[in-house]
């Protein structure tokens, strides 16, 4: 903390950058649990890309057809079926959890930790039930339409393979941040950062953040192109 | 901006950009919706997808707030995958094409909906229909 008082009256823009980056002792002057959680979601990145990458690669030069991902994840409420319906039920959660996590480290910047815990406790829910919706959309999947990672009765068996490990990742992301936001929660509440600051907020807040990120793109790619 | 008291900023910005990635996603799903197709729901898709990342990034993950040594670590390498996308892009299209021109790959194959399959002849009305195609 007292490294980043220092470099306060310390030059913005490309001046602050080369003086950043020939700095003898720290290069970055943000803590450095932030650090190295931007370090980690920029591999985290790469991995994503790869992934993503591949999914350009395969859907490119298959020849059979891609299957309708508007019809196939279209769903009914007792009427006619509503196209990727559960899926903008799943991309609005994820934004509104991003959103309560965003104030949750606000309220924790403001030492609110009563307010803090509950917008993180509210986050991990929103996750947690994200998480409950992509189990009932992949047993759908895998139960009524027969979608498997090897074939599927639509067209292109690729579908099945990359359509699985892409939202199986990024469901295993979700998972792992509802339990990392809510050890955080608890031990914010039980005063564990009243005397080292609330950094641990936001550096929590970054990787959820991600995880929301991830899944503009998988929305964008996976089910409406 | 960024100091010992961290990135700390009215909650008025966190509402503004909250209601916007809302408003975004829902014209990402009209795009769905009204069936929108071709040239016009691939750039309307990429164009919310990105604004929608570039708030998240910029707002949410504080990215417009911090030093110029810190954005570019992480923004710099992520750029260096547009050269991978460019490269896997002409390769794919040169495969896709060598699959049609020399391997016999039908190009006109028309996918299946789940209403061609559960409808009228039920499961097994889908053998016939992927003969056709082959």
């Amino acid at each position: 903390m007292s490294e980043a008082e220092a470099v306060n009256d310390s030059p913005e823009g490309m001046t602050g950058l080369v003086d950043d980056w020939s700095a003898d002792r720290q290069a970055y002057q943000v803590p450095w649990g932030k650090a190295m959680m931007w370090i980690f979601l920029v591999s985290d990145t790469f991995i994503f890309s790869c992934f993503l990458v591949g999914y350009l690669n395969v859907r490119l030069t298959t020849t059979a057809p891609w299957p309708p991902q508007s019809e196939i994840f279209a769903l009914s409420f007792g009427g006619a079926p509503i196209p990727l319906i559960l899926i903008a039920i799943m991309t609005f959660i994820l934004i509104t959890s991003s959103g309560t996590m965003a104030l949750a480290v606000n309220m924790g910047y403001r030492k609110d930790k009563v307010k803090a815990f509950w917008l993180i406790c509210i986050t991990a829910a929103f996750g947690a039930s994200f998480v409950g919706m992509q189990m009932f959309e992949w047993s759908k999947l895998i139960l009524d339409e027969g979608v498997r990672p090897w074939g599927n009765p639509f067209g292109a068996p690729q579908f099945g393979s990359i359509f699985f490990m892409v939202t199986g990742f990024h469901g295993l992301h979700v998972t792992g941040g509802v339990i990392y936001l809510l050890w955080v929660a608890f031990r914010v509440k039980r005063g564990y950062y009243d005397n080292k600051g609330f950094e641990i907020i936001e550096i929590a807040g970054l990787y959820w953040h991600f995880v929301d990120l991830v899944w503009v793109f998988i929305f964008a790619f996976f089910y409406l192109l | 901006m960024s100091s010992a008291e961290g990135q700390q900023h009215p909650l008025g910005i966190y509402y503004k950009i909250w209601i916007l990635l809302f408003v975004l996603s829902g014209f990402s799903y009209a795009v769905d919706y009204f069936n929108v197709q071709g040239g016009m729901r691939w750039a309307l898709v990429i164009l919310f997808m990105f604004l929608k990342a570039g708030f998240i990034v910029a707002i949410f993950m504080h990215v417009v707030w911090e030093r110029l040594a810190l954005v570019l670590t992480i923004l710099g390498p992520p750029s260096v995958l547009l050269v991978l996308i460019g490269l896997m892009t002409v390769e794919g299209k040169y495969a896709e094409e060598a699959r049609f021109n020399y391997m016999g790959h039908d190009r006109n194959a028309v996918a299946l909906g789940p209403s061609d399959l559960h409808g009228e002849g039920g499961e097994h009305g889908s053998g016939d229909h992927q003969g056709d195609s082959h």
